[in-house]
């Protein structure tokens, strides 16, 4: 399976400079709710350390397949995942590989920001806590670190304990991001983490992203192409493609490749279409 | 600005009327507002009656008795004038207090399945349609059952009266939660499960306490209601009047029984017994609920 992978990249226009190892790979995924088939064939590795941003118009998979990541679509009733997701070469959809395990390993940032009713400190030490760190002194390091990684600590740092609830919607989402990182995860899935908050909350969002890079590995999703051509490294460009059997829209990936490469000089004629907002 | 625009095509100008318009639309609202303003003090009528009614009879009885209204027995002799309501406040509080252990962690835990797990399968769906069920059975009757099932073999005693209320609870207990559990929005358990927590650790942290004051409302209503229930502990706890503070042997007494057995006498000693065990089980009540809420606003604030 795995030997497989370097063919699948012939998506890939350019040579590879420097190739980092890759996180992800995905081998002609499908993803059923129920009887419809929201996304069909998607092949492509997802390297370490890079900012991968998936783009596309509504309703095209991206957000499907993120979930697909840390199988999160486990808790959407009906839904089923054929083709397989390899991660460091395991398959996440083997039998015996746990979900909450994954998970641990591959946090997740959602689109809308949703600390829990606690406090700040409780939002933060939460995963620590549910991993077995009891010691105050270690919960409360992980909290300060965590906090400053998400470049709220001197913001908060002297209302620990009030709740989360009372902060501001950049700030909850900053929050969210610490109480990821707080697991010390190997990889970050956000799901259009600034499509609610206004452009100075979304720069330090992405500011953020910038610096957490060298860390953690990091898929986006967004709607907003200038973002996805500011952080990311690398861009997958999904749409949808009318079934002509059943007139059903299912989601593909159309092109994948350096972000550069994606903005100025797309090799699909849809890329082109919309990351030059002639559709989509 | 736009008066001009208006004066250049030679409409004459008007002066702009922002005065609310008289129309029937309006006059409806006034009215419905009005009816809703009248069924507001209807609904207060029968309720304002019943404290007025029990506080101004009640109260000046209970003060009259002051310490020894809860701590002597009940008069042997109805004919006699006087305090003694203890056995029967000692009843009510022991035979609801067990019966609320009995039904409020096996309701909690019958919702968590019904909403977390059996969601809409078939053995959920059963459950839950015999919870509903449960809820119109009559009291009286869940009375019966305990009395044919275990009060028979068992003799009269306190945690007879209990099986019966915790089975009046059980329903309402598992329907109030399933409903504050279907309002913890599901956002909350994937953000819990994308940190890799399982589920049932997700249950206790998160969509428990996010669920505690709903459910907290839904087991003090089940509680208040049972702590007034009269008819299933008629045979199941009997009548005595001596303090009995052991649940699990013995014929007992409650205020619910006390107001009941007095209620229909003629001499002024026990119908006035009768008023002032109203105003207790009314007193308890109140201080239950208070004393619940206090704590889940504590327990709120502390998270």
């Amino acid at each position: 399976m795995m030997l497989e992978a370097n063919e699948h990249s012939t998506l890939e226009s350019a040579p590879e400079e420097v190739s980092n190892p890759e996180v992800f790979h995905l081998q002609d995924l499908d993803v059923h709710y129920g009887g419809f088939r929201a996304v069909q064939n998607v092949t492509m590795d997802i390297k370490r350390h890079e900012i991968t941003a998936f783009i596309g118009p509504s309703g095209c998979g991206k957000t499907t397949v993120l979930r697909c990541l840390n199988r999160m679509n486990d808790e959407i009733p009906g839904a089923r995942v054929g083709g397989s997701v390899l991660y460091h070469g395991v398959d996440l959809y083997a039998p015996d590989v746990s979900a909450t395990e994954v998970r641990r390993r591959i946090g997740m940032v959602f689109q809308k920001a949703n600390p829990f009713p606690k406090s700040i400190y409780d939002n933060v030490a939460f995963g620590p806590r549910v991993n077995g760190t009891k010691s105050k002194a270690a919960l409360d390091e992980i909290v300060e670190s965590s906090l400053r990684g998400a470049a709220l600590w001197d913001e908060v740092k002297d209302r620990l304990k009030s709740s989360a609830l009372g902060m501001s919607g950049g700030q909850q989402q900053r929050l969210c991001i610490a109480r990821a990182i707080a697991v010390e995860p190997e990889v970050i899935l956000m799901d259009e983490p600034c499509s609610a908050l206004d452009p100075i909350a979304t720069a330090r969002i992405e500011d953020l992203m910038q610096e957490i890079k060298s860390t953690y590995t990091i898929v986006i999703v967004t709607h907003n192409m200038q973002q996805a051509a500011r952080v990311s490294d690398r861009v997958a460009f999904f749409t949808t493609e009318v079934n002509p059997e059943s007139d059903r829209r299912t989601g593909a990936l159309i092109e994948f490749g350096r972000t550069g490469r994606m903005f100025s000089n797309p090799s699909d004629e849809r890329t082109e279409a919309y990351v030059t907002g002639r559709f989509g | 600005m736009s008066t001009d625009l208006l004066s250049l095509e030679a409409v004459p100008p008007t002066a702009l009327d922002l005065r609310s318009q008289r129309s029937w639309r309006s006059t409806k609202n006034s009215i419905m507002v009005g009816l809703m303003g009248l069924c507001f003090l209807l609904v207060l009528v029968p309720l304002g009656a019943v404290l007025f009614t029990v506080v101004g009879r009640g109260l000046g009885i209970v003060l009259r008795d002051f310490p020894a209204w809860f701590t002597t027995d009940i008069p042997v002799r109805t004919r006699s004038v006087g305090p003694g309501m203890g056995p029967a406040v000692v009843g009510t509080i022991i035979i609801t207090a067990t019966a609320a252990m009995l039904a409020i962690p096996l309701g909690i835990l019958g919702a968590v399945y019904l909403h977390e797990y059996g969601r809409q399968s078939r053995p959920a769906r059963t459950v839950r349609f015999l919870a509903n069920v449960m809820t119109g059975v009559p009291s009286i009757v869940m009375g019966l059952f305990i009395y044919v099932v275990f009060t028979l073999r068992f003799g009269l005693s306190g945690v007879g009266g209990s099986l019966a209320l915790a089975c009046l609870m059980l329903p309402v207990v598992i329907r109030s939660t399933e409903e504050m559990l279907r309002l913890v929005p599901d956002h909350l358990r994937e953000a819990s499960y994308a940190l890799g927590t399982r589920k049932g650790r997700t249950i206790t942290t998160v969509v428990l306490p996010s669920a505690a004051p709903g459910i907290v409302s839904g087991c003090l209503l089940a509680v208040a209601r049972a702590a007034g229930e009269t008819a299933p502990l008629l045979f199941t706890i009997g009548i005595v009047t001596k303090s009995n503070w052991n649940v699990l042997s013995g014929a007992n007494t409650s205020l619910s029984a006390q107001i009941f057995q007095n209620a229909g006498a003629v001499l002024p000693g026990p119908q006035e017994r009768g008023w002032g065990a109203a105003f207790t089980l009314m007193f308890i009540a109140f201080a239950a609920t208070v004393v619940a809420r206090v704590a889940t606003s504590r327990y709120q604030r502390q998270r």
